[in-house]
């Protein structure tokens, strides 16, 4: 059966062309594969090739026309025995019409699970004991190292050093090197390296010295960890833990000093976690190691040090996604997460002297959020501040009073108010420096301008 | 072209082993390839591809050599030029073309496209979209073949373009220092985009790059399937055998465009139809094959064979429904 040779198109966007050339003239025989004519437009020139095997038969459209629109038959093939009065017997198949999504102005339909869902009241795990958020680290991976074979720890300086901040002091003794491994400073070739293995199903966990080198391999982490499971229609995954201090640390100057949570946050596919208290560390960082996805895990330097209660219960684990009321009051309430926890308890302490009583809730988890917890406690207090040490254009307090707007906006007195880190590069001179971050004197300040 | 001294690992990579039926079995997948990359080719100019669409038209030879040399669990991860890769591999074309087409019945439910298509059981890993990142991807591979302790091999595929990117020496270092079980193949087809090798890097012996880690480099005509074979062969022995990452250069080129949308003003059409008269892979099997005495009409046959299969694909890529709505939000965590 004779088939026509239609018009091709260059680009999904390109309507019509030019036949510039033929390279074949009726008689010729013609093989798959053989380049039979070019077209062109202003942009560019391609060639045509035959896709079957035959003669050509009829040219319909001359070399040297313009304006060819695509899909026009150009050409005839001939089949072997057939003349050139033979027609194809059926129309040429159409370009399929793309269904074009409707607008809307509306969520279209909201993602799985996104819906603020009903809160469940956090499990008491008994017994508690005072320990730093390094040690609380520490053990959450010595736990996951010893309980599954597949999770392994890589990065600078965590083996033979015991880790830049020592937070893997003891895991090379403990697991060996083989499950502890020391990388060069090469973040984009270790994180590639370590995702790849996560696609095989293995669960690295990757350090960062910090969160700021993270950015030589960021690439990796949104463009192959966050996206393969999408791409790939759900057969691969990635269950992978990258790990590091985030935010400002002390006197290290502006690349060295920088809030990510925003930056991970913005990213489907991507878990995003920032402990606060050694519970939440030891806890959240245990959850993250078992979740099958990858999750971006933002610590602390500063807090390193700090001591808090944790459970001793040897399965002491917390869920990923749930925030937690860290201080229960009726007038505001202060949300914020990591090391602005500790200063928004410590406002919360001051403005309860001034007889304000101050709701603080530690997000623990930016992704997914846990918009059921801040907008029931809004409902109660009907006033929100945000308070994180990052910078504040399109940062997580945006975010926050966002989705306060749009589950409980008849609920608040008051318009929300954002405490962020000043929108500059970190200076490193200790008075500005100081000047750059929230303290608890902009906390109160801002709980008293919507009080 | 560019090897300045002898390349070669044992120096043997250029004996003519195959057997007629091996030489059959590579005929087949390249007249596979050729013709599924002709019909993407077609759909495209139909508007029924959409997007970036980069063919493998004249590189038949590599993918397929290579592959010859593989057993099952061996895992394969390359570019966004991937569908020689995924047909070689054994994906379904049907799976791989109705991908191509945004479909339902693709790889990816028509979520990935041209560029991003997976399929864990044939251990194919991508389809990358981001020039280079495959490569460190690449050694992870073969790290978790390591760290697992099995003897199955990584095939890493990457072009002369990306050859200039940081993450490749990352790369080797790693995976050097780890003893990776990483076979390179660097699929030298002459132009990144539009600009030709000599622009682009200042070495003139690309299957030498590894040496300061003391990666074992090897230089193969890409356009004899029997010698890229003959070379992987020599290349999986020793990463399988415990001995390091192997760097194996394919001296290859691309017939078409870069993506469908090339304005053909970097090159000379008279060496794309020198290269094409003259040293066309698949011509040169069927020579190999006849000089065998293998009968015209079996080659027809398997010819035959392969539009089928190819006719088959296009129809199901065009008649595989559009993906439901729903798909828009599956497939983005593992739901726990």
């Amino acid at each position: 059966m004779a088939t026509e040779i239609l018009m091709p198109a260059l680009s999904p966007t390109m309507k019509e062309g030019k036949v510039a050339r033929w390279l074949r003239k009726p008689g010729d025989a013609i093989t798959a594969g053989d380049v039979i004519a070019e077209i062109e437009t202003d942009k560019a020139t391609m060639e045509v090739e035959a896709v079957d095997e035959g003669t050509l038969g009829q040219i319909l459209v001359p070399e040297g026309t313009e304006n060819v629109a695509v899909n026009t038959p150009i050409a005839v093939l001939l089949a072997e025995g057939e003349d050139s009065s033979a027609m194809p017997a059926a129309a040429p198949t159409a370009a399929a019409e793309p269904a074009v999504a409707q607008p809307s102005c509306g969520p279209v339909a909201a993602p799985p699970g996104a819906a603020p869902v009903a809160p469940q009241p956090e499990k008491d795990w008994g017994e508690t004991q005072e320990i730093t958020v390094r040690e609380a680290l520490r053990d959450a991976m010595a736990a996951e190292l010893a309980r599954d074979e597949d999770v392994f720890l890589i990065g600078e300086e965590v083996a033979q050093y015991q880790g830049a901040y020592k937070v893997s002091q003891g895991l090379l003794d403990q697991f060996g090197e083989k499950r502890v491994i020391d990388t060069p400073i090469t973040e984009q070739g270790f994180t590639g390296m370590a995702i790849g293995a996560a696609l095989t199903g293995l669960r690295p966990i990757v350090e960062f010295m910090t969160m700021n080198f993270a950015m030589q391999a960021i690439d990796q982490i949104i463009n192959s960890a966050a996206k393969t499971r999408y791409m790939s229609g759900g057969q691969m995954s990635c269950p992978i833990v990258f790990r590091g201090p985030n935010g400002a640390a002390a006197r290290v100057g502006a690349q060295h000093s920088q809030c990510y949570a925003s930056w991970y946050g913005h990213v489907p596919g991507l878990k995003v976690v920032a402990p606060w208290s050694a519970a939440d560390a030891k806890g959240l960082l245990r959850a993250a190691i078992r979740d099958p996805n990858p999750v971006v895990f933002l610590e602390n330097e500063i807090l390193y040090g700090q001591r808090f209660p944790c459970p001793v219960d040897e399965d002491f684990i917390l869920p990923i996604g749930k925030a937690k009321v860290e201080r229960e009051g009726r007038d505001v309430t202060i949300v914020t997460f990591s090391i602005m926890v500790g200063v928004a308890l410590e406002a919360a302490a001051k403005l309860a002297e001034q007889g304000i009583e101050a709701e603080v809730i530690n997000l623990r988890t930016i992704r997914p959020l846990d918009t059921q917890t801040v907008v029931d406690s809004v409902k109660k207090t009907s006033r929100l501040v945000t308070v994180e040490e990052g910078w504040p254009f399109a940062g997580i307090g945006a975010e926050v009073a966002m989705q306060v707007i749009e589950h409980a906006f008849d609920y608040l007195d008051a318009p929300p108010v954002r405490v962020a880190g000043a929108d500059v590069p970190m200076p490193f001179a200790a008075n500005l420096e100081k000047l750059a971050l929230p303290n608890t004197d902009w906390i109160i300040n801002a709980v008293r301008q919507v009080v | 072209m560019s090897n300045e001294t002898d390349p070669g690992l044992g120096g043997g990579h250029n004996s003519r082993a195959m057997t007629e039926a091996d030489l059959k079995h590579a005929y087949y997948q390249m007249v596979l390839i050729r013709r599924f990359e002709e019909r993407s080719g077609q759909l495209y100019g139909m508007g029924l591809i959409g997007g970036f669409c980069h063919l493998y038209i004249g590189q038949e030879a590599v993918v397929v050599g290579i592959q010859m040399e593989l057993k099952q669990g061996d895992k394969i991860i390359t570019s966004y030029r991937d569908h020689g890769q995924m047909l070689a591999a054994g994906m379904d074309p049907r799976g791989v073309m109705a991908e191509l087409t945004g479909r339902e019945g693709g790889y990816s439910h028509g979520k990935g496209g041209s560029m991003h298509m997976f399929s864990s059981e044939k251990h194919f890993y991508g389809g990358h979209g981001i020039v280079g990142a495959q490569v460190s991807l690449g050694i992870g591979l073969a790290f978790a073949n390591k760290y697992r302790g099995t003897d199955e091999v990584s095939v890493t595929y990457y072009g002369e373009g990306a050859s200039n990117q940081g993450q490749v020496y990352e790369s080797f270092n790693l995976a050097a220092l780890h003893r990776l079980p990483c076979l390179f193949v660097l699929e030298n087809n002459r132009y990144g985009m539009g600009t030709s090798v000599e622009r682009a890097s200042a070495s003139k012996a690309l299957w030498r790059n590894g040496e300061p880690w003391g990666i074992p480099g090897m230089y193969v005509d890409g356009m004899d399937v029997q010698a890229v074979r003959a070379a992987a062969a020599e290349a999986v022995a020793h990463c399988r055998a415990g001995k390091g990452p192997v760097l194996l250069e394919v001296d290859t080129y691309r017939y078409r465009g870069h993506s469908m949308s090339d304005p053909a003003k970097y090159r000379q059409r008279s060496e794309v139809d020198e290269i094409r008269k003259n040293q066309d892979p698949i011509d040169r099997v069927r020579r190999e094959l006849l000089a065998m005495g293998v009968e015209e009409n079996e080659l027809k046959a398997m010819d035959e064979q392969v539009k089928a299969v190819v006719t088959d694909a296009a129809s199901f890529a065009q008649t595989s429904p559009e993906p439901d709505p729903s798909e828009l939000w599956t497939d983005i965590l593992v739901e726990s």
